[in-house]
């Protein structure tokens, strides 16, 4: 057993408390049944479903391009003045004479689209590790874990900070790389957890004592049952993405083209203007803060609903 | 030439900061084909850790195996992962005692049963999953087709272990080991399970180990048994003559704890004074000793050794209760 970092003993703990099934489909229909009574898991998922229902129709809702400076006659430099709410724009323009509403409405697809595809490969870098280390042990596994190790010792932002900044021109690429290779070490710890745990099970056993060759024991056998807390895991991973992002565009190491608005982005360029206009500010934040309040409120009450400890 | 001998099988476990675990130490059996042998003892005396040192399936990280596993001819002990891979479930097969929990939760028990004829005998997994049909059939589970498609939790415990042997008889195996089979199973279940044990194995000529510390199952399976006590045979003899005439103070103990249809209404049962944790090592002296009725002096000074004692009888005890004393209570205080 590798002694590890907080991070990643609290990790293995987590592996260990949420059952990789052992009653499998009975487990996940209770679990749901749990569920659906939970009011915390019902304002979570409607959170979430309306915002990935905006990012799928904003280009209907949103009355303007975000892209076009309508409303630029109204900026002005020299006495600090942005375009107040008027008709046609209910929350006025942004420090470029953009329509702010428009560019909420359809900032939601970026956000939405960066926080799933660094999340997605977060997942898949962490699932390969772990299923590396889970399934052979040994000294792919030490090997691994002290990789994984390394990078959990580091603070999160930090090292996706510095991810971000490794790179010659920052771009959305970069910072979903960076964002996706927090999350790497995370997920890979939390598998390997859940697939030792399963290696030492009575059906992987089973399996064995019947000739399984080992390739399907671990894809078959193993890897399905180890998913669970990996799934919970990813929902939570979610809302970390997207404050992330937001973080590494506030630092300036988001993209610099700001013609496809994105919230984190938003948020950024408008630190110039937080004592003047702060409304610049608030929108993004706003919205960032309560879908990253949606994905953490499923992810709980989704762990919660699997672990055996809390079932009644 | 017995089908399967298990000669001088040693197990210790070795964690780096904990005392060495010597869990099975020098055990030696035969199993020859068609027969039915049983491995009994008491909770911790090494059945499982025996069997799982047969079928290969002792983490190789941390466990010593020594001595000698001969199956039909071929030594075991020492092959590849894929020459092992290879013989079990074909050659050899093994049942355990939760069927709740041998079963993948999240595959459909179809694709479980068919897995093992696709791997060993070459069928596409259409003509597995016809086979596997029919093998449900066989093993008493009704309504297999729509079973096939069934996740474990929707069966019931005695329909599982049905399916847990279907699928270790599915390649036809010539060994078949089967740790505590129906001990996780009420009681009716359990005799049902074991009738349809002793179906198959005769069916099939299948050599079956049975594992158990149920001695009434022994009665009932058994055509010889072997008596474990902390890692070693203590006793060896046919079902009958066990059953008849147990010589080792330990194995008369088994007995007395065990209700039978002759005991006299009221008697309560005699279990076994003290516990394992009163051993003492083998190699000081018999392990047993401190907890035996007919333990002399020499018997914490010296280890006992196996001596052939009749036919098939092999015994390892220092002061042997006589062979004429049918019922044992009379050798006790
Ligand atoms: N992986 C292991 N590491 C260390 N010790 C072990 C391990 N597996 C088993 N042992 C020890 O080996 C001894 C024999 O265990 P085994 O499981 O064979 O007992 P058993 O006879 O099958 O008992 P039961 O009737 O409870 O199943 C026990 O003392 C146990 O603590
Ligand atoms: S050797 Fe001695 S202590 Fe051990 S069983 Fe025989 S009589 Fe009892
Ligand atoms: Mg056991």
């Amino acid at each position: 057993m590798l002694p590890g970092t907080r991070r990643g003993r609290r990790l293995d703990e987590l592996a260990e408390s949420t059952p990789t099934t052992t009653a499998g489909v009975s487990l996940a229909a209770s679990a749901w049944r749990r569920l659906r009574r939970n009011p915390t898991f019902l304002v979570g998922a409607g959170i979430i479903a309306a915002f990935a229902l905006l990012a799928l129709v904003s280009p209907l809702l949103a009355a303007h391009d975000p892209a076009l400076r309508l409303l630029e006659d109204q900026v002005s430099r020299a006495d600090n003045r942005i375009p107040a709410p008027q008709p046609g724009f209910p929350l006025g323009g942004d420090q470029y004479g953009r329509p702010l509403l428009s560019r909420l409405l359809i900032g939601s697809q970026q956000t939405l689209l960066v926080a799933l595809t660094a999340t997605v490969l977060g997942l898949g870098g962490g699932l390969t590790l772990g299923i590396l280390a889970g399934a052979f042990g040994g000294w792919v596994d030490t090997l691994v874990m002290r990789v994984v190790d390394v990078l959990l010792s580091v603070p999160s932002l930090l090292l996706a900070v510095s991810i971000g900044a490794l790179f010659q021109q920052q771009s959305r690429f970069t910072v979903i790389i960076a964002v996706a290779t927090v999350q790497i070490p995370v997920f890979g710890r939390l598998l390997r957890g859940t697939m030792l745990a399963q290696r030492a099970s009575d059906h992987v056993l089973a399996a064995r004592a019947l000739g399984v060759p080992e390739r399907s024991v671990v894809f078959r056998h193993m890897l399905p049952n180890a998913l669970g807390p990996v799934v919970v895991q990813a929902t939570l991973m979610l809302a970390v993405a997207i404050i992330d992002a937001a973080a590494l565009s506030f630092l300036g190491l988001g993209s610099a083209d700001t013609s496809t608005p994105e919230w984190g982005q938003m948020l950024g360029s408008a630190q110039d203007f937080f004592d003047t206009h702060p409304q610049l500010a608030f929108w993004p934040a706003g919205c960032i803060i309560v879908v990253a309040l949606g994905f953490t409120l499923v992810g709980e009450s989704l762990r919660e609903a699997l672990d055996p400890k809390k079932r009644r | 030439m017995a089908l399967l001998e298990v000669r001088d099988l040693a197990v210790r476990f070795v964690r780096r900061g904990e005392p060495t675990v010597a869990a099975v130490d020098g055990v030696s059996f035969d199993v020859p084909a068609g027969r039915t042998v049983g491995l009994v003892g008491e909770s911790g005396c090494g059945k499982s850790v025996t069997s799982l040192a047969v079928m290969g399936l002792l983490p190789r990280d941390g466990t010593e195996v020594s001595g000698s596993v001969v199956l039909d001819g071929t030594e075991l002990l020492g092959l590849s992962r894929r020459e092992w891979d290879r013989r079990r479930g074909s050659e050899m097969s093994m049942v355990f005692q939760d069927p709740l929990t041998s079963l993948n939760p999240v595959v459909p028990l179809g694709i479980q049963v068919s897995e093992v004829m696709e791997r060993h005998r070459g069928m596409s997994r259409r003509v597995a999953t016809r086979e596997a049909e029919s093998l449900l059939d066989r093993v008493g589970i009704p309504d297999p087709r729509r079973r096939l498609r069934e996740y474990s939790h929707q069966l019931s415990g005695g329909m599982r272990q049905r399916a847990l042997i279907a699928m270790a008889l599915a390649c036809r195996p010539r060994l078949l080991i089967a740790d505590e089979p129906t001990t996780a199973l009420d009681v009716t279940i359990q005799a049902q399970i074991l009738s349809l044990l002793r179906e198959l194995v005769a069916e099939t000529g299948t050599a079956l180990v049975l594992i158990t510390h149920d001695l009434g199952v022994v009665a009932g399976m058994c055509d010889e048994v072997n008596v474990l006590y902390a890692g070693r045979i203590v006793e060896c003899a046919d079902r009958h003559a066990l059953f008849a005439a147990p010589r080792h103070p330990y194995t008369a103990g088994l007995l007395e704890s065990v209700p039978r249809l002759d005991t006299p209404r009221g008697q309560r049962l005699a279990p076994i004074a003290g516990s394992v944790e009163d051993n003492i090592p083998w190699s000081v002296g018999c392990a047993f000793s401190p907890r035996c009725a007919s333990a002399l002096p020499v018997c914490s000074e010296r280890s006992p050794a196996v001596e052939t004692v009749g036919p098939g009888r092999l015994l390892r005890c220092h002061n042997p209760l006589d062979t004429d004393v049918g019922n044992t209570e009379s050798s006790h205080d």
